[in-house]
């Protein structure tokens, strides 16, 4: 599973308040704590706090001196996107990310390739989100044709059917879940899929447990990586428990640690 | 028509853990030879698909007292030697080419001879002093008596870099702390049971023993008693360990001779079991056959009895290592 954690992101208060005033101990702190906890990327996001590229780039500098985990360059501005990744110092990166809009794919898609980078495509395009399976498979094949085209190897592409929050867009669910397995159809090797997985418990009172319940379910269905809140213990459990039940871990007794010994984290 | 033929090839993430047992007068012992096992890349002798840096080793089996239950086409060949366990495994390395020599301690088993810790030391003394290859210095089998043996054993090799034998799921505190503390590597068993393999490496980690230094013992069945079931677990060691499973990414072994020489087709003499063939030629072969088995399986080392079949043993892993010729 691959594990991006969420948690440098300027819609963070104190990850607003970094990038504003260049005290870099917020992000540093989340960078080390995510890291331990067996994040696979770190995500980089200056949301609305900041509209300079330059920020996208001391962010990402700022996580490279704390920790040698590699990178989720994510931001729906290609200036920011590409500063990102003229910041990397050579480790690996991820470009979070692209939609199905012609416009952007044929930008975004040259920086991938020039930067060796795997590719992160959302399942949107120029009408928005979308609202059924149909939609949602369309605009994942129209990324990974792109992306294909272009050179990048399906290893090398993530898609991401758009996970919408349970409490306003239930029927959405089943309809991702969907999504996720016709993903796994395109190639073999099959693409990588991921979602943002914290969208799904927006506003719900019982949070973790929709967390949880949602990756389990689309690990079933083929789900094999996740932006989220990798500090959470129980989600990471829920992950290694999982990967068991596909028989992609062997079984021992100490398995939750043996997970966070491969992650590379601390136990 | 031309077909064209998939490339089959698979590139691994991982690389196995590779590691040295023994020490020269350089690294603080006083081998004349060390060996390094492990460092693969790919499957057992896929050296299209990518690197097999370290041929597997044969070591031969040394008991501190002299066996009485071994059957006669095995006593042979010691005959002159057995009563001492330094000449004994002088012979192994002399005669038969033994690449490392495995002491195991039975005369301290307290249903047994119950021998002492120092007398234990002293076997281990003599075997390190007779021979100049790298030493395996494997417990009795019963626990308690084990962590009395080994804390003496182990200091009294101490720098020698040796393999010491076994940690379990329920006993590994003592050779843990003894192994880290007089600097060997060592032995972590299972009873052909995946999940505890994976187990015993993880609890060891837990007491700061590091992975390096460890190898694993899925334990072994003979030819015929259970082969397939350690061999389709070590596959799946492996594999694992080269997909990127750290824990248990590391060097196998496989004690062959014990388990060979308990079995009916191996020792049985040709009067008890008409048309089966002489039993001088029948059991080694029963070995050698057993010890190529686990070979393909991805066994880094193999603890063996007769002379016969480790030469049978050491010519096929020459061949299969990409030497050529014919045997």
């Amino acid at each position: 599973m691959i594990l991006i954690g969420e948690r440098i992101n300027a819609g963070f208060k104190d990850i607003a308040n970094a990038i504003r005033t260049k005290d870099p101990t917020a992000v540093e702190k989340w960078a080390v704590a995510q890291a331990e906890a067996g994040a696979t990327y770190l995500d980089v996001n200056i949301g609305a706090a900041s509209r300079d590229p330059a920020d996208m780039a001391w962010l990402v500098e700022t996580v490279q001196k704390a920790v040698p985990t590699k990178i989720s360059v994510d931001s729906t501005k290609i200036e920011a996107i590409e500063a990102g990744l003229d910041a990397i110092d050579g480790r690996g990166v991820l470009v979070n990310s692209t939609t199905a809009d012609p416009g952007k794919l044929e930008k975004i898609i040259p920086l991938a390739v020039k930067h060796e980078a795997m590719l992160l495509g959302l399942a949107m395009d120029e009408r928005g989100s979308p609202q059924n399976v149909e939609r949602r498979v369309e605009n994942g094949a129209m990324v990974f044709m792109a992306a294909t085209e272009a050179g990048i190897p399906p290893e090398r592409i993530v898609l991401d059917p758009i996970l919408m929050p349970i409490k306003f867009m239930q029927e959405q669910v089943p309809n991702v879940l969907e999504a996720i397995e016709q993903y796994t159809h395109l190639s073999d090797p099959p693409p990588h899929i991921s979602v943002g997985l914290s969208n799904i418990g927006s506003k719900t009172a019982e949070r973790g447990r929709i967390v949880r319940t949602f990756l389990v379910m689309a690990m079933a269905r083929g789900l094999d990586a996740a932006i989220l809140d990798v500090c959470d213990e129980e989600t990471i459990a829920a992950v290694a428990t999982a990967e068991l039940m596909l028989n992609q871990e062997i079984y021992s007794d100490s398995y939750i640690r043996a997970f966070r010994i491969k992650a590379g984290g601390s136990a | 028509m031309t077909v064209q033929i998939p490339d089959a090839k698979k590139s691994w993430p991982h690389t196995i853990n590779e590691l040295t047992i023994g020490a020269t007068a350089e690294t603080g012992g006083t081998r004349a030879s060390t060996v390094v096992v492990g460092g693969e890349t790919t499957l057992p002798f896929y050296h299209f698909e990518g690197s097999m840096p370290n041929a597997p080793v044969v070591a031969m089996e040394v008991w501190d007292i002299p066996p009485e239950d071994w059957p006669e086409p095995l006593q042979a060949p010691f005959a002159d030697v057995m009563s001492e366990p330094g000449t004994w495994a002088a012979a192994c390395v002399e005669r038969h080419g033994a690449q490392m020599i495995c002491l195991r301690l039975k005369g301290c088993d307290p249903n047994g001879a119950n021998r002492s810790p120092d007398e234990a030391a002293a076997a281990a003394k003599r075997v390190a002093d007779a021979v100049g290859v790298p030493l395996i210095v494997w417990g009795c089998g019963n626990d308690d008596k084990d962590n009395e043996v080994f804390p003496v054993v182990a200091e009294a090799m101490s720098g020698e870099n040796c393999l010491l034998g076994t940690i379990t799921e329920d006993n590994y505190k003592t050779l843990t702390a003894v192994g880290t503390a007089y600097g060997h590597k060592l032995i972590a068993e299972s009873p052909v049971d995946i999940n505890m393999a994976k187990q015993v490496n993880i609890l060891a980690l837990d007491v700061e023993y590091p992975a390096e230094n460890l190898v694993i013992y899925p334990s072994t069945g003979a030819l015929g008693y259970g082969i397939e079931y350690v061999y389709s677990i070590m596959e799946r060691l492996r594999i694992a360990g080269l997909k990127g499973d750290k824990v248990v990414a590391m060097p196998m072994l496989c004690d062959i001779g014990v388990e060979v020489w308990g079995v009916k087709e191996a020792k049985a003499p040709e009067a008890e079991v008409p048309g089966w063939g002489d039993v001088a030629t029948r059991g080694p072969m029963w070995e050698a056959s057993t010890a190529v088995v686990y070979l393909l399986a991805g066994a880094d080392i193999l603890i063996m009895r007769h002379p016969e079949a480790v030469r049978m043993t050491l010519e096929t892993i020459r061949r299969l290592m990409g030497g050529g010729g014919t045997q």
